[in-house]
């Protein structure tokens, strides 16, 4: 036990003196887990960013006019007039997400097109294409304002109104030409019409309140809650520092291992096994001393997100810390496993950080997993960061409660056992010759 | 009864592959004693010394340590063995006294014993001073005597040193001696590896040479000077080269083993530096003045040459 006590106390100075190191284990995490915190909605409290439209407006009609209007006061955009030819310009060179082009003449060919009678005119969107998130979104807002706007001149404005007589003339000279192709029912709908726009017209008129929206509108509102456990609202920093926290102390199980590589290297290691100490004595030293450090990166790291973002542990208090634990053990075994299975300091750091970063894009530490593809999502089950990142989600932001954190503490656990075991296995066979 | 020899290495065998780096070693090292292990590079020493450490588990053969055998966990064994390993396996990052209480702890030191004994070795190598400061701030020398000072915190009985003067200047490599040549006044049993045979031919008492993998001789100094025919040699410079009838005469004359060099700078093995007066006055006599000339003991080198051969290794 003084053996382990006396390792475990040199590898914490160690990593205590080496203040570089010991800076950006902390400060990394924290910078990187603010960014993107902030990207991914921050404490919820702000308002979310708008997409930046081009809007390119060809056509001056009272149609028109409103469709614009209608899309300036859309809370999701934010809309910049600007020519044809410098949207498409903007929208290239990516400075613009999108681009709306409403050509001439498209209120009274929407108006006629709507009852089938015209062709449908085209509104051009431009979008960029590694933004086609946008376009789908851009449509739909197009869409609704578009619906609105032509219906409700169709049944209350000049534009309806007109081509409701021209129809209603058109009708009544072709059945003065030829009785047979009388359409009475087709006649009486539209004399209908005119005599319902021309009571809106006077409804209109004697009315002092605002101007009555008439024709389609949406036929539902929608009431927008977030749902978590606790009682605080989504805080998109607690995914994010969960995630960074992740990833840097994993960094900082990678040193662990290369340490051991390094050790070897320079003979420190052979010198203490002179002593009466075993291989599993060393490794188990070192597991822990990096278990420690990393249990107390990952709470300094959360007590940051805590003073500077309010992320809290809204969830079980016990689950949280049973899964900073089996984190900090599984990552670990983890850097047991890179010294087990790396033949050089310098192999061992390329394979180290390209699996490291392997496990943290398919855990989630980047972008949460439910962006990913289904199948992704249940292949990531097999990753151990990814339990590590819901179950801090869970009992951070979440706020659920001790049983949502038994079953990632269980695998992290068993991904420890797992490495370890390897690690002492590998360890076992690539020195045979050792007097353990 | 008497005591066994604190150290018996018996049929020691260890191949790595096809290669047999040691090949039925047998020695032992009695209480008290020093012995020099030598050989030329790739001999098997290093492989000797891991398995005398228990850091290598021989294929075959047994090691004592005072009358117990050095097997798999065997820590009341391996506490008795202090190792001093040619890689300086010292914590740059730590301090000196820091990296004493870490070797002492995996000995089991704790508390004031190990304070206690970390500034004895400290004043033993003379380091106490600098006990305080990472040896990254060390010269080659005073890290050797760190490294030395880490191997007798637990004050083993058997301090094996490998290459302990490796890349040091002629002063650290004094001020190391001095350390060892104390402790080997203290009565302890020190196994000395090195390539310097001069330090060898100091410090040991018994004398092992191994070439690949092959024990070549284990017995004491003075026995192995006694393996050669010369037991010292006289250099003479002439005024003038000697004529060729006047070497062939030397060969001849009494005490006389054997000539090198050439007509004018001549070395001259004798059977016994009690000769050299006489050769030197028969050959100035016979060739004229002499502008210098020494004589000087036969040295190990000299022994190990002869029983290693001259032939460059790797």
């Amino acid at each position: 036990m003084t053996a382990i006590l006396a390792l475990i106390k040199k590898d914490l100075i160690l990593f205590r003196s080496d203040r570089r190191a010991l800076l950006l284990s902390l400060l990394m995490p924290i910078v990187l887990g603010s960014f993107f915190g902030y990207l991914f909605g921050g404490t919820g409290s702000t308002e979310h960013a708008k997409i930046d439209i081009a809007l390119t407006m060809q056509d001056h009609s009272d149609i028109g006019n409103k469709i614009a209007a209608g899309l300036r006061a859309d809370p999701t955009l934010h809309i910049i007039d600007m020519p044809q030819a410098e949207a498409q310009q903007q929208v290239t060179k990516g400075k613009l997400n999108a681009a709306i082009v409403i050509p001439a003449g498209f209120g009274d060919q929407a108006g006629a097109a709507l009852f089938g009678q015209n062709a449908k005119p085209d509104i051009t969107v431009y979008y960029d294409p590694s933004q086609n998130m946008v376009l789908p979104m851009v449509k739909g807002v197009l869409t609704q304002q578009v619906m609105q706007v032509v219906t409700a001149d169709m049944f209350g404005g000049p534009g309806g109104k007109k081509m409701v007589a021209d129809s209603l003339a058109r009708l009544e000279a072709a059945n003065e030409k030829d009785a047979t192709n009388a359409y009475p029912a087709l006649h009486d709908l539209l004399k209908s019409v005119l005599h319902f726009q021309d009571q809106i017209a006077k409804d209109d008129t004697d009315t002092t309140s605002a101007t009555v929206v008439h024709g389609m509108s949406m036929p539902f509102a929608t009431v927008d809650q977030a749902l978590t456990s606790g009682p605080n609202k989504y805080n998109g920093y607690a995914h994010s520092f969960a995630g960074m926290s992740v990833q840097f102390i994993l960094f900082m199980a990678i040193d662990a291992g290369i340490g051991i590589l390094l050790a070897r290297r320079m003979g420190v290691w052979n010198r203490l096994l002179a002593a009466p100490i075993t291989v599993t004595t060393l490794l188990t030293a070192r597991g822990l001393s990096c278990a420690i450090i990393a249990c107390a990166l990952q709470c300094f790291i959360f007590a940051v997100a805590g003073l500077l973002f309010h992320v809290s542990i809204d969830g079980s208090m016990a689950g949280f810390i049973g899964i900073i634990v089996s984190f900090s053990l599984m990552t670990a075994s983890f850097g047991l496993l890179i010294a087990a299975f790396g033949r050089t300091p310098e192999a061992a750091r390329g394979l180290a950080v390209f699996a490291t970063l392997i496990m943290v894009m398919l855990g989630g530490a980047w972008v949460p997993a439910f962006l990913f593809p289904q199948w992704l999502q249940t292949f990531t089950l097999a990753i151990p960061t990814r339990w590590a990142v819901d179950g801090l989600d869970a009992m951070t932001w979440r706020g659920l409660g001790f049983d949502a954190a038994v079953a990632p503490i269980a695998v992290l656990l068993g991904f420890a056992v797992l490495f370890g075991g390897l690690a002492v296995w590998k360890f076992g066979r690539a020195t045979p010759n050792e007097a353990h | 009864m008497n005591n066994p020899p604190l150290l018996r290495v018996v049929d020691l065998v260890k191949s790595y592959g096809e290669r047999r780096a040691v090949d039925s070693i047998s020695f032992q090292v009695e209480r008290g004693q020093t012995l020099g292990l030598i050989g030329p590079n790739g001999a098997g020493k290093s492989t000797t010394v891991s398995m005398l450490c228990g850091l290598l588990r021989p294929d075959s053969g047994q090691v004592f340590i005072d009358g117990q055998t050095l097997t798999a966990g065997n820590s009341a064994v391996k506490q008795k063995i202090g190792l001093v390993p040619q890689d300086l396996a010292l914590i740059d990052d730590l301090s000196a006294r820091e990296n004493l209480k870490l070797f002492g702890a995996m000995y089991g030191l704790k508390g004031a014993v190990l304070k206690s004994r970390c500034d004895e070795v400290l004043a033993l190598v003379k380091l106490e001073d600098r006990a305080g400061d990472k040896p990254g701030t060390f010269s080659g020398g005073m890290k050797r005597r760190l490294n030395i000072a880490a191997a007798m915190l637990h004050d083993p009985q058997l301090l094996i040193l490998d290459e302990p003067t490796v890349g040091v200047d002629p002063q650290s490599r004094n001020a190391i001696f001095d350390s060892l040549e104390l402790i080997k006044s203290q009565g302890r049993t020190l196994i000395y590896t090195s390539h310097y045979m001069e330090e060898v031919e100091r410090l040991a008492d018994h004398i092992v040479i191994i070439d690949h993998g092959k024990l070549l001789a284990n017995e004491s100094p003075q026995a192995l000077h006694r393996r050669l025919p010369a037991q010292a040699a006289l250099q003479v410079d002439l005024a003038q080269a000697a004529s060729a009838a006047v070497l062939e005469q030397l060969t001849r004359q009494h005490g006389v083993t054997g000539v090198e060099g050439d007509a004018q700078n001549i070395h001259i093995l004798l059977t016994d530096g009690a000769y050299a007066m006489p050769v030197l006055n028969w050959l100035t006599a016979q060739a004229g003045t002499a502008t210098h000339f020494a004589t000087a003991k036969t040295r190990l080198e000299d022994i190990f040459l002869s029983l290693t051969g001259r032939r460059l290794r790797d």
